[in-house]
């Protein structure tokens, strides 16, 4: 019992920082599910939204501008694959990823260009930033409300997937880019589809993300990012309740492991433990059959 | 064209270069622009090389080229800052664990071989990776080595998240060109070798390469500690012309920056990366420097000109040739005598095609 009340403000705080890796994961996922491409981009995608609400906050009130980002970033990830990775879709899958490492590089050099090379200070949300003490811990709203809202967002992106024609077409061109294409299936809105899911739920990711951790820099997006990646992979790629406890599983961890005075090792773990699951259980926890990973 | 002549017109090649910069460095206040730029060239295009054997002549997809070369650049830093100035710089870890100092030159020899053993012992797991996923845990483990390299604990040997300092470096600009042309000329040699055939059937067909009895495991290793010796040079070149390093510098970004080169230059090709680092270079650092200083033409203000818009100029620039070039300035052939040579004199490309690699 003592353990646990001393190791409860970590916890929550890997639950809450776990939820919101867990939205970034989805992106990779359903991206790496479709195109087999990482999309490392996408962290920068995060970042992106970040700097949005810093902005956008200066000149509306708060109620204006999460609307606003959730709209900018969406359409940056929408045009982001029309411009970067649409018109290399025939080319050599190493093509596709430069093209996204270039794409990382630009936004990250615009955001530099935009902040003059400070760190944003990103707004306090209303309710969302509040503090308030649970179990004796002093803490941010954020923490409590992001495991839930995780799990409803999960949920209906679930219900969607399954239920919805553009959700069967997604799961066809994931389970044969080809075959699908074949059936009829418009690939093009269906990959964009994906990414505006993706970077929708990124830009929710951020809005809980940054409420605490309050800083925006060019390059913030970059470790959420690769951690968000691995935990997809962890996961089993491809599948979205295995990112969402991936992300949950290393959020945790890695809070856990700050908790225990090896802060400089937390980011270690999580590249570890990626080369753990790929060499041992390279489909990961949910993963379907192996495809050419290992 | 005999073989000889190209030798020779090739050393002589050599010899006017370097003697350009000879007398460049007598006649041009070293202040200039120009050394900067080159130094920086060379050093760049020593890395981006390393990096192409990797991910053009091995297919191996690493991104750890800015961890092996932050390893190089702190084993230089560490094993050269002369004794009496340890006290000052490692002033919050009572001068530091190690107190002696060793000749810059051996101290780069052994940056290259700490950052061997460093590929080595990573690449037992890493190895096994492929494509996207080796990407990703090369990538990882570059930001691990950052880590820890800042970690207080390791700070008696590598002061921390503090800067090491005051560590001799050569100023001439031909130091530089002829350690990376050193360099870069063993891992042609490399690649002109029997294990360079075997990297490039194992880039083009794994299978196939192993059915002809090539050692996957092997080959991948020497490929991947090659490569990352010579990011360990660069490194401590690196460490060398900027004179004060720190762990914090060599991010991700670095290495995405060295890719993008070696794309520019073409994916395969030795002479295209060492062209594009010096392009990368003179226009990030020389020629689009304008982009960042506000400019007013007859009392017009011109928008958008500031402090980092250059980098976004340059970013599009990369995006462009990405996507709308993607053989990059040479593709796969490289710049030789001989291509010259033939192209001038107008003989036919096929008696050459079969050995262009100089």
């Amino acid at each position: 019992m003592d353990w646990l009340s001393k190791n409860l403000p970590y916890l929550m705080a890997g639950i809450s920082v776990g939820g919101q890796y867990a939205l970034i994961a989805i992106g990779y996922t359903m991206v790496y599910g479709i195109l087999r491409l990482i999309n490392f981009a996408h962290g920068d995608i995060f970042m992106v939204a970040g700097l949005v609400m810093v902005y956008a906050s200066t000149v509306m009130p708060v109620y204006l501008a999460i609307p606003l980002v959730l709209v900018v970033t969406v359409v940056i990830g929408f045009l982001v694959e029309r411009v970067a990775y649409k018109p290399l879709r025939t080319a050599p899958r190493m093509s596709v990823m430069i093209s996204a490492i270039g794409v990382s590089y630009l936004l990250q050099n615009m955001a530099l260009y935009v902040t003059g090379g400070l760190a944003q200070q990103y707004p306090a949300l209303p309710w969302i930033s509040d503090t308030i003490t649970v179990f004796g811990v002093t803490t941010k709203r954020v923490t409590v409300i992001t495991p839930p809202l995780v799990i409803l967002l999960v949920a209906a992106l679930v219900m969607l997937i399954q239920k919805t024609k553009i959700g069967m077409a997604m799961r066809a061109a994931s389970k044969d880019f080809e075959t699908s294409q074949l059936m009829g299936i418009k690939i093009n809105s269906v990959i964009s589809m994906t990414f505006i899911i993706g970077s929708f739920l990124a830009a929710v990711g951020s809005l809980l993300f940054f409420s605490n951790y309050t800083g925006v820099t060019p390059t913030v997006g970059a470790m959420p990012g690769l951690k968000a990646f691995v935990a997809a992979v962890f996961g089993g790629i491809g599948s979205i309740p295995g990112a969402v406890i991936g992300a949950f599983i290393i959020g945790i961890s890695e809070n856990i492991i700050k908790g225990l005075g090896w802060t400089t090792f937390s980011d270690a773990f999580t590249f570890a433990l990626l080369i753990v699951v790929l060499i041992f259980k390279p489909t990961g926890l949910f993963g379907e059959a192996a495809n050419d990973k290992v | 064209m005999k073989k000889q002549t190209e030798a020779i017109i090739s050393v002589a090649l050599i010899a006017a270069l370097l003697a350009v910069l000879f007398i460049l460095e007598r006649t041009i206040p070293s202040t200039s622009m120009l050394f900067t730029v080159l130094k920086k060239g060379a050093i760049y295009a020593l890395v981006a090389v390393s990096m192409n054997l990797l991910n053009g002549f091995t297919g191996l997809f690493s991104l750890g080229q800015a961890g092996f070369m932050l390893v190089g650049a702190y084993t230089y830093g560490v094993l050269t800052i002369p004794v009496d100035q340890r006290p000052n710089v490692y002033m919050y870890y009572d001068g530091g664990m190690i107190q002696f100092a060793l000749h810059p030159i051996a101290a780069i020899i052994i940056a290259g071989i700490i950052a061997g053993i460093f590929a080595y012992l990573i690449g037992l797991p890493v190895l096994r990776l492929k494509s996207d996923y080796l990407a990703i845990a090369t990538l990882g483990f570059a930001e691990i080595i950052r880590a820890v390299f800042q970690w207080d604990k390791l700070g008696p040997l590598t002061n921390g998240s503090n800067l090491l300092r005051n560590y001799p470096s050569y100023k001439s600009v031909l130091f530089y060109f002829i350690a990376a042309g050193v360099c870069i000329a063993l891992i042609v040699m490399l690649i002109n070798s029997t294990y360079g055939r075997a990297f490039k059937a194992i880039r083009d067909d794994e299978v196939a390469a192993e059915a002809m009895g090539i050692n996957l495991a092997h080959h991948k290793r020497i490929a991947f500690v090659v490569s990352s010796f010579f990011a360990g040079i660069s490194g401590a070149l690196l460490a060398m012309y900027q004179t004060s390093i720190q762990a914090s510098m060599f991010k991700s970004a670095m290495t995405y920056e060295i890719l993008l080169i070696v794309v520019i230059g073409g994916i395969g090709s030795i002479t295209g990366s060492c062209i594009s680092s010096f392009l990368f270079i003179i226009l990030s650092e020389w020629l689009l420097r304008f982009l960042d200083s506000e400019l007013v033409i007859g009392g017009f203000k011109v928008p958008l000109l500031r402090s980092g818009f250059r980098k976004v100029v340059f970013s599009i620039i990369i995006m462009i040739i990405v996507l709308f070039f993607r053989q990059g300035i040479m593709g796969t052939k490289e710049f030789s005598v001989r291509r010259i040579f033939n192209r001038i004199t107008g003989r036919s490309r096929k008696s050459s095609e079969g050995r262009n690699g100089r």
